[in-house]
């Protein structure tokens, strides 16, 4: 293949009507507090495995209810359940208990 | 909704169009891409409608691409627009055609804000006096020459020799329409449709026959884009863009596309070579890539003239796929000969797209 100096960026278009989004339903039936979030942040800034990691719960939570959910696994084993981004989000979200149910219904606990 | 009020809505969306007495401005690059373009349009407009369009050969660039690349302030590109039409107004011409939609955008924004900050064309009158010695009138009438092609879109299909179907089949062909973005998103009561629904190319392509796709990526931009592709570590934004375009209206398997800016069918038609290079991968039947044409060059192939003299050679992905399906008398071996009939030149074959 030949080459121009440049590179074809991946496409990041998500797919709505094609992405499973039962996942993001399940957890957001078992902690409707994750409907408050206005993606700020603070999670992502105060938790402690974003650190030492790529692991962000915006991030994944956002792609989660997008149908994102290729990485998930690997993202959520990050978490150490610590609780730091609870004490911080301004919506109290229970973000710890989001974590939770990710893990149960990839049946990780 | 009942009709009448569909059609009062309907009313809204649509733009005043001069009949007669147009002021032509080329594109800045057009010429070195599709050089038949320009050409055809003018020979409709004088040859077939009748009509008075004058081609001035002192006009310049109106700047678009420096300006929108940030290379030149906006009281220059002011000052430019403001000789374009100073020069429109002393062969006594008021309706200004520009070729580029670009230009279109830039002709229609500096209108707007002198219409809405009179001081600043007092400021520009006194620029262009005092450096060239000239004055001017605004346009009374601003229409892109696809505008004048859509207002007279049923007399060029009447008297067209072709349709836009399959002679095979009797289906009528496929046909992506690709507006560019400056014609109506930035001043939506400017295009025809407006910004929701642009017909000006769509229109015209039902005139001639065909059937038009609508497909997810429609709206997107081609990729073109000034500052993506001017620095060229930064194409690959530009060509992400097209790419993502080519896959989403692939599966609709699309005849050919049309476009009415310069920079869409340049980029559309090269990176579909560039893609398959890079990647291997082809978009039209095949092997081949999607016949990509300007809305004038479309509009002469239907009134039945020499596609090599309206410039289809000069197109990366080759357009004998199609001429053979709407059944276009033409000669293959006349494709590279020039208009006194010597050699222009052939191309390196490529060897990733098929080119007949």
């Amino acid at each position: 293949m030949n080459s121009f100096g440049f590179e074809i960026q991946k496409d990041n278009t998500i797919e709505y009507d094609k992405n499973d989004l039962s996942l993001a339903a399940f957890v957001l039936r078992h902690e409707p507090s994750l409907y408050n979030c206005i993606q700020c942040g603070s999670c992502s800034g105060t938790c402690p495995a974003s650190a030492i990691s790529s692991y962000q719960f915006r991030k994944m939570q956002l792609l989660m209810r997008r149908g994102e959910t290729k990485h998930l696994r690997e993202d959520v084993a990050h978490c150490m359940l610590c609780g730091k981004c609870i004490l911080v989000c301004p919506r109290g979200v229970n973000t710890r208990n989001v974590i939770r149910q990710i893990r149960i219904a990839l049946n990780m606990n | 909704m009942i009709s009448e009020g569909k059609k009062t809505l309907w009313n809204d969306y649509q733009k005043e169009i001069a009949d007669d007495k147009y002021f032509y401005a080329r594109s800045c690059i057009r010429q070195n891409f599709f050089p038949g373009a320009e050409k055809t349009f003018l020979k409709i407009l004088k040859e077939e409608l009748k009509k008075d369009v004058y081609d001035d050969p002192r006009h310049t660039t109106c700047t678009g691409i420096a300006y929108h690349s940030d290379v030149v302030s906006l009281e220059t590109t002011m000052t430019v627009v403001a000789r374009q039409f100073a020069l429109m107004t002393e062969r006594g011409y008021s309706n200004f055609v520009p070729s580029c939609i670009t230009s279109f955008g830039i002709y229609t924004e500096v209108l707007e804000l002198w219409a809405h900050h009179p001081e600043i064309e007092d400021k520009i009158r006194h620029f262009l006096l005092k450096a060239t010695g000239r004055e001017f009138k605004v346009p009374e009438n601003l229409a892109h020459s696809s505008d004048i092609i859509y207002k007279y879109r049923n007399e060029i299909a009447g008297m067209s020799k072709y349709r836009l179907i399959n002679k095979n089949t009797g289906d009528p062909l496929r046909v992506v329409e690709h507006i560019g973005c400056h014609y109506a998103r930035m001043f939506p009561h400017k295009g025809i449709g407006g910004a929701e629904y642009p017909c000006v190319l769509s229109g015209l392509a039902e005139t001639f026959g065909g059937e038009v796709i609508d497909y997810p990526e429609r709206r997107a931009c081609c990729g073109f884009g000034f500052r993506q592709y001017v620095v060229q570590a930064n194409r690959g934004y530009s060509i992400s863009c097209s790419k993502r375009k080519f896959e989403s209206m692939a599966p609709y398997k699309p005849d050919l596309i049309i476009t009415n800016c310069p920079g869409c069918p340049y980029f559309l038609d090269s990176w579909q070579y560039v893609i398959a290079e890079m990647e291997g991968k082809t978009y039209g039947e095949k092997g081949q890539g999607i016949p990509v044409l300007t809305f004038e060059e479309l509009s002469g192939l239907m009134m039945g003239y020499n596609p090599w003299d309206i410039g289809f050679q000069m197109h990366q992905i080759s357009v004998e796929p199609l001429l053979d399906k709407i059944g276009v008398n033409y000669e293959p071996e006349n494709k590279f000969c020039g208009s006194q009939g010597r050699s222009i030149g052939k191309p390196k074959i490529p060897e990733s797209i098929k080119y007949s």
